[in-house]
């Protein structure tokens, strides 16, 4: 509209909308995540030792940060195909059919995302309508059910359990299953629980998700972090492979947290959709952390289990160490957390948390955070040096010894 | 060598003040196994000490360290061991290898002064029968040695508390 002479000046309105009412509805009804409130608390202290890191300690293999600057000195810095470029997808085909028996079409089964988050965010944008629900085992990492709001979802929690192991049971399950049901989100090996999955505990599982028609996203990010068994994937279950969305990527067996890569595989159609989703909202991964990531799955396999090796040590002495110190503590099998109980102190999750922080300087997340089954308990990442981690179960003994 | 030795090995290179009973946790084996392989592999001599690993340049009694390449002549009979000896047996001489290539034994040769280390080449290594010739590098900076590195440029970079 052009003003003329003539054009009346608008008044202003009486009434002035706060930033608030600009707001959607569904970014308004997500809360804001109860890790940060931790962070801001650990970093009110000098000298906390952090439990509370949700990503390896090794700095990125440096034969792979070097082939992330010898991309760079070659002027690789365009955008790449959509999809990812076709070297990396051929090679994470090739990668997931060698490790976990899975066979994805390079071209048209696979795609090559922002970090597996963006993977998971552009699956549930492509399948859920308003209204469906979405199926989310708990304890879980915390973003699932924030996602599934914001596309117009609604995440329903499926409790597991600590004399579980925290495996997801098929009768619990069925018991969350409505008529609204449309979506499975697994995330095996798990954060926070470090619980697994193997060849039998899925056998059930699938059988409900086939008897109620579910579509799964199997978040396996954590694949080649198990210790004693080697990982299931969900999609290499007789029958699943069609009605499930594989999403992984580097950040956690690589040590490439920073690099954002991730990647969907999945139907054609699904995948075809997502990709559509991917190219309007982000275009393409970045192109030399594909490069990188490249690098990785062609030359970085043996760092990468020298550093499994690594957290599996690291394992066995916190699990150790906790139950040393007289909490309950389930083996597990997967990641790199522990989640020992910390119920027997009788505070709750929040409360021992914030104290062991503020009192004895250890930084770990209280379980309430992670959903359904997770008050009572404490996430501990063992991704930490050995000599932290001796400091920092010293201190929690301290703390355990002094609230009993 | 088993394959526990080997891991018992890799964690005390690590850190060798581990205790076999946080050695023994962290292999999931009982504590009297682990104790049992470092004392076999101390007798063995697969461990020959438990030294520190020092960064020289930070202390103030600095230390001045030379790299020499030797030529020598092989005695009948004995080959390369017998002069490799008359070598290593000097305590101003820190390491002493057999080397393929254009010269026969590097020789790492520490001192307070670069004229100590220079006097110890031209009056007791070159005087040796067998020495064709010496070539001496002086070491000016270590930034690694026996796979740890000396100045680690920045420590744990992670945010303390994520998801």
């Amino acid at each position: 509209m052009t003003i003329s002479s003539k054009t009346p000046i608008p008044s202003e309105p009486s009434v002035r909308r706060s930033m608030s009412d600009y707001l959607s509805p569904s970014a308004r009804a997500i809360k804001p995540s109860g890790i940060r409130r931790f962070f801001d608390l650990a970093n009110s202290r000098k000298d906390v030792i952090t439990l509370g890191v949700g990503e390896p300690d090794f700095v990125t293999p440096w034969h792979v940060r070097d082939a992330c600057v010898a991309s760079l000195e070659a002027g690789k810095t365009q955008y790449t195909s959509n999809a990812g470029t076709p070297e990396l997808r051929g090679a994470i085909g090739q990668y997931l059919n060698d490790s976990f028996g899975v066979a994805y079409d390079p071209a048209k089964e696979i795609l090559v995302t922002v970090g597996g988050s963006e993977a998971i965010d552009l699956a549930l944008r492509a399948l859920i309508s308003p209204g469906d629900e979405i199926l989310v085992p708990e304890p879980s990492y915390i973003s699932y059910s924030p996602i599934t709001t914001l596309s117009g979802g609604v995440a329903v929690g499926v409790e597991t359990f600590a004399e579980h192991a925290f495996k997801l049971q098929a009768d619990t399950l069925r018991a969350a299953i409505t008529p609204r049901s449309k979506i499975l989100i697994l995330s095996y090996p798990s954060n926070p629980t470090g619980g697994i999955m193997t060849y039998e505990d899925w056998l059930p599982i699938a059988k409900v998700v086939e008897e109620h028609d579910l579509v799964v996203i199997s978040d396996e990010i954590y694949a080649e972090l198990t210790y004693g068994s080697k990982h299931v994937s969900f999609a290499s279950m007789p029958g699943m492979k069609d009605r499930t969305i594989l999403v992984s990527g580097f950040s956690k067996a690589f040590a490439m947290t920073g690099w954002r890569i991730g990647y969907a595989c999945g139907h054609p159609e699904l995948i075809g959709t997502m990709l559509k989703i991917h190219q309007y909202t982000v275009m393409c991964a970045s192109n030399m952390a594909q490069v990188a990531a490249l690098e990785a799955l062609t030359n970085g396999m043996e760092e990468m289990y020298r550093m499994m090796e690594s957290y599996n040590q690291r394992r066995r002495l916190v699990v150790k160490g906790l139950r040393d110190i007289g909490l309950q503590c389930h083996e597990p099998q997967g990641a790199f957390y522990a989640f020992p109980s910390i119920a027997s102190t009788g505070l709750s999750s929040e409360e021992f948390a914030e104290r062991l922080v503020q009192e004895h300087g250890v930084a770990a997340v209280p379980g309430n955070v992670f959903g359904l089954g997770g008050e009572g308990h404490l996430r501990c990442s063992y991704a930490t040096s050995v000599t932290q981690l001796n400091e920092a179960l010293d201190r929690m003994g301290a703390f355990v010894h002094k609230i009993r | 060598m088993n394959e526990m030795k080997f891991k018992v090995l890799e964690l005390l290179k690590e850190d060798a003040r581990r205790s076999p009973e946080l050695i023994a946790t962290m292999l999931d084996k009982p504590q009297e196994e682990v104790e049992q392989a470092i004392a076999e592999m101390e007798q063995d001599h697969v461990i020959v000490k438990y030294a520190p690993v020092i960064n020289w340049s930070k202390v103030d009694d600095q230390k001045v360290t030379a790299l020499i390449e030797v030529q020598i002549t092989p005695e009948r009979g004995r080959g390369f061991e017998g002069i490799a000896e008359r070598i290593y047996l000097y305590p101003e001489v820190k390491t002493v290898y057999l080397m393929s290539g254009a010269y026969d034994l590097l020789v790492e040769v520490e001192g307070r002064t670069l004229n100590e280390v220079a006097s110890f080449v031209s009056s007791k290594l070159s005087t040796i029968d067998s020495v064709l010739s010496t070539k001496t590098f002086f070491i000016l900076k270590k930034y690694k040695q026996d796979g740890i590195i000396f100045e680690e440029k920045e420590g744990d970079q992670r945010l303390l508390v994520t998801p």
